[in-house]
């Protein structure tokens, strides 16, 4: 944490968006399952994991609400959410349902469908071993991130961590549990966890980029957490498990190429498609209740 | 691959026990498929705590458990039926004894 003196102090809303925004997409990507997991078990344990990410969602966008709301500058930044604010305010639904694409904050790496590069998009072609494999890389970042987000100055976004890190080591015990059932399984399942390792390691150098403006500002008023110093924990988890797991790292370190920039608002072509899916009921009810 | 047993074509079945916050001991709640303990363990997590039922979980492999049979129902438990005198029903108990 940057300056710990001040234990009053808020999140940014851009931050707080890009930790909603993360859950999220995630929560609704892996909700894809539902109703079509591998065995009864396991589907409600996905289905278990999704509402647990939408659910960290809700509050951090509830947080951020408040704090557009009672800002003026920030109001005006999200002014094109007018039609679908309620009594002129904006809410954890608008935040989730009306914007767009480019608004959004979240990792590639959460976006992407359940199946490997170069292959089609049926549904029958969703390889659960991306998806464990996923879980996995993404819950040994956010166990080390909520757990130092506890200490935050924002006191709303300290309880939000606290909450949420109960439910992320669940995610990364139950994550690493199948990796290493798969990895070191039958013939199959084992290329089939190396495949979607190799496919998702890459998109991972993201978590490394060095600070993005929101997260700059909230290290600057002590609420955030320096995510690119976690990287030597992160992978010490990571290496931990793939090695139980018989399961080789094939990312070239330092990394060359292309660095996914989701988080940044650049992503990949996967996103349009999933919020469309996601937010075509609210849109075409704006404000519509149960 | 590590162990070289080949792969399980078909889960085993489990029987879950939950102790609920209040209780004393587990209780059945019901069974589940998974390949070990330990993912029975999880699966039950998943399966029967989703509404804060329990505190504790119990797995046993169902076919551990052995079971009167259902045909034998008469004459094992019929017999039992005339014999209230078993039933500690017929002593008074005095005050001083207080709870028993």
């Amino acid at each position: 944490m940057g300056a710990p003196a001040n234990t009053n102090a808020n999140a940014p809303a851009d931050y707080l968006l890009h930790l909603a925004d993360n859950a999220l997409v995630l929560g609704q990507r892996n909700a894809e399952w539902c109703g079509h997991g591998p065995i009864l078990e396991e589907d409600l344990a996905m289905a278990n994991n999704s509402l647990d990410l939408i659910g960290q969602a809700r509050m951090l966008y509830q947080h951020a609400a408040s704090l557009i709301n009672a800002d003026d500058e920030a109001g005006e930044r999200f002014k094109h959410l007018q039609g679908a604010r309620v009594d002129g305010q904006v809410t954890d639904d608008t935040l989730a349902y009306f914007r767009d694409t480019a608004e959004f904050r979240c990792h590639t790496l959460l976006e992407l469908p359940h199946h490997g590069p170069l292959v089609g998009y049926a549904n029958s072609e969703r390889d659960y071993s991306v998806t464990l494999t996923r879980n996995f890389l993404y819950s040994a970042l956010m166990a080390l991130v909520w757990q130092r987000l506890q200490t935050s100055a924002d006191p709303q976004l300290a309880g939000i961590a606290a909450k949420s890190l109960k439910e992320t080591r669940y995610h990364l015990s139950h994550s690493s549990d199948w990796l290493v059932r798969l990895g070191d399984g039958t013939e199959e399942s084992h290329q089939r966890a190396q495949a979607a390792l190799d496919h998702l390691l890459p998109y991972c150098e993201a978590f490394w980029l060095p600070g993005h403006a929101a997260e700059e500002a909230a290290l600057a008023n002590g609420t955030g957490v320096c995510v690119s110093e976690l990287r030597d924990d992160w992978n010490a988890i990571v290496n931990e498990t793939l090695s139980e797991a018989t399961l080789q790292r094939n990312d070239t370190q330092p990394h060359v190429g292309y660095v996914a920039q989701g988080h940044l608002g650049v992503h990949s072509e996967h996103l349009g498609f999933l919020l469309a899916e996601m937010q075509s009921l609210a849109r075409a009810h704006p404000q519509g209740v149960w | 691959m590590s162990q070289q047993q080949p792969a399980l074509k078909e889960w085993p079945l489990w029987e879950v026990f939950v102790r609920s916050k209040q209780g004393l001991e587990h209780k059945h709640c019901g069974s589940l498929h998974a390949s070990d303990a330990q993912h029975a363990l999880q699966m039950a997590r998943d399966v029967y705590t989703r509404r804060q039922e329990g505190v504790s979980i119990w797995v046993v492999p169902s076919n551990t458990i052995t079971a009167s049979e259902p045909d034998s129902k008469d004459s094992f438990f019929d017999p039992a039926a005339d014999k209230i005198y078993r039933h500690p029903t017929f002593y008074d108990i005095p005050d001083k004894v207080g709870h028993m």
